[in-house]
């Protein structure tokens, strides 16, 4: 090969290296939750034309405060949907979270030391799920699926049945935490926005984001690069049981009283808004945008179907058709390159 | 002083003998093709020496001194990089995510480390420059070819300048021109003056880029031979027992 063939090859090695191939925006349009927001906005615009109520700032406040504890809960799947894993037994995490923040607050504990009973709870049923998963190599379905009526059924026998709507000492703190809003926006939606913030960052900058994203794509090849497989696993589903927790945390609040049937099926929500907003079940594939984004649009279809007049019976048709829907849509954008 | 000597590896897996008391050298900017029939021990001797399990007896020396592997990361450490036959790359990450995958560069400010993102896709620009592919850093592995995919596979192997790189089947999988791209990118480890093993099947492979050529039949080495003095004819005796040894 002659020099000057080198030099011009080399030129062309230049360009295509330095050559971008996609803009920011060009990029984001080819992301699933950018089109779950199109639909958003679109019945957004349909819903203010046929109902007067839809666009007013307590309908607002409501469908984002519903949403709130879902798309939560959504970031924590996301994390453990991306290694390829899934999460049954968030809902009944809720339940027996719940129930321990309440029975500690109930005996006389401040709201901190609730808090921290809470999420200690949550942690220690992740960490339980995650060993499972990743060092006796267990599949994750059955393990969560097993906690799923574990957790219930705990949630139960230290319940004793019973409803707990007396928080102690720090009661109205409690309940002001969960229910009431700062800068006319819902404090659950406040902790939504700053976590998916959270999450965004740790997804896009930190090791462990690009770690698990890692483990979900190949976890052979994750193993082989020296990345702790095995722990990596092991905090998703901590991280993923620790969201659970928060969400119960404050939804307990909100309403002000709390039974072991807090979260049932909720589960399967929260999946479906994991998966509506651009997670792919096969793992390596999420977005932390996508969590709330997902839990928005399913929260916004129950409300439009209220407002419309339309049966609420219909509500799990329509999140059914749109989980379906989304799925098929990433499909077909796969298939097309 | 070879980079790389191995003296009487064997290895047995219960009664069978995967490996019986093999010898053999690599020295800087060499490539050593390593040839056999399915079975002949190719991937255990490469295992050994990327420190997938150690060997039941003899000995590596590195550098002339003794070393010993119990996993991946241990041989690593010490020089010796593996391009593994199905690349082993997570096909839902970017080039430049593959290359430095376990190496993460990171920035800091204050106590705060983050994922340098843009040193991490010039670094891997100036490797995939260096191997002369047009692989882009920011692409998706998925989208891309098999030529395209071992070169990121081999630029990882780049990132700690590593005395010996092991290649197991490198153009076992990819189309014919690509082979030729994998070829270049052999010749461009040798130029840097790394050592290679390539484990192939495909003899025209081993002719074209190798120096010298080891055979093994069932876990015994028959020759190790300049390739000058040889030929495919030969070679494909040995492999087959046709020839006892040479």
């Amino acid at each position: 090969m002659s020099s000057e063939s080198h030099t011009s090859h080399a030129d062309i090695d230049e360009s295509i290296t330095s050559h971008r191939e996609l803009t920011g925006l060009q990029s984001m349009i080819r992301t699933q939750p950018f089109w779950v927001f199109v639909a958003i906005v679109a019945i957004g615009v349909v819903m203010s034309i046929i109902s007067d109520v839809f666009f007013t700032e307590r309908n607002l406040f409501n469908i984002t405060r519903n949403f709130a504890f879902f798309g939560i809960m959504a970031l924590g799947m996301s994390a453990v949907i991306v290694t390829a894993g899934i999460d049954l037994s968030v809902g009944s995490l809720m339940g027996l979270t719940g129930i321990v923040a309440g029975l500690v607050m109930q005996a006389g504990f401040s709201v901190g030391i609730g808090f921290l009973a809470c999420m200690g709870t949550a942690a220690l049923v992740g960490l339980i799920n995650g060993v499972l998963i990743a060092y006796l190599r267990m599949a994750p379905f059955v393990v969560t699926l097993g906690m799923l009526a574990i957790a219930r059924s705990i949630a139960m026998v230290v319940s004793n049945n019973k409803m707990i709507y007396q928080f102690g000492p720090d009661q109205d703190l409690f309940e002001w935490i969960g229910g009431e809003s700062v800068f006319g926006v819902p404090n659950p939606v406040w902790v939504m926005i700053i976590l998916t913030a959270v999450f965004w960052v740790a997804y896009r900058y930190s090791t462990w984001g690009r770690w698990v994203f890692a483990v979900g794509g190949n976890k052979d090849a994750a193993k082989l690069a020296g990345i702790p497989v095995e722990r990596v696993i092991v905090s998703v589903y901590v991280i993923c049981s620790s969201c659970a927790g928060l969400a119960a945390f404050l939804m307990v609040g909100w309403f002000g009283s709390v039974t072991n049937a807090l979260g049932l099926t909720y589960e399967l929500n929260v999946i479906a808004a994991t998966v509506i907003g651009g997670a792919n079940l096969m793992g390596g594939v999420a977005y932390a945008l996508g969590a709330p984004i997902g839990a928005a649009l399913m929260e916004l279809i129950r409300n439009s179907l209220l407002l419309a007049g339309i049966d609420a019976l219909w509500q799990q048709f329509f999140v059914g058709l749109f989980l379906i829907l989304a799925v098929l849509l990433e499909q077909i954008r796969n298939r097309g390159g | 002083m070879p980079a790389l000597e191995l003296r009487g590896v064997s290895k047995n897996f219960g009664a069978i003998v995967a490996l019986n008391g093999v010898d053999m050298d690599i020295s800087n900017g060499e490539v050593v093709g390593l040839m056999g029939d399915n079975g002949a021990g190719k991937s255990t001797l490469m295992k050994i020496v990327a420190g997938n399990f150690p060997p039941t007896s003899g000995k590596m020396l590195l550098d002339g001194e003794e070393v010993q592997f119990s996993k991946p990361i241990d041989a690593r450490r010490k020089g010796i990089e593996i391009v593994y036959q199905d690349l082993a790359l997570c096909d839902n990450l970017t080039a430049a995510a593959n290359v430095f995958l376990g190496r993460e560069k990171k920035k800091r400010i204050g106590f705060i480390r983050y994922l340098d993102h843009s040193a991490m896709i010039k670094h891997a620009a100036e490797l995939f420059k260096e191997l002369k592919s047009e692989t882009r850093p920011r692409d998706l592995v998925r989208q891309m070819s098999g030529g395209q995919r071992q070169a990121v596979a081999i630029a990882r192997t780049r990132l700690s300048d590593p005395k010996i790189v092991l290649m197991d089947e490198p153009t076992a999988a990819i189309s014919v021109r690509q082979v030729a791209e994998v070829l270049e990118l052999i010749r461009r480890l040798k130029e840097s003056d790394h050592g290679v093993v390539l484990v192939s099947h495909r003899m025209p492979d081993v002719f074209s880029v190798c120096d010298r050529v080891a055979v093994l039949r069932r876990g015994t080495k028959v020759a190790d031979k300049a390739i000058a003095n040889t030929n495919p004819e030969e070679v494909t005796g040995l492999i087959t027992g046709a020839i006892g040894s040479a």
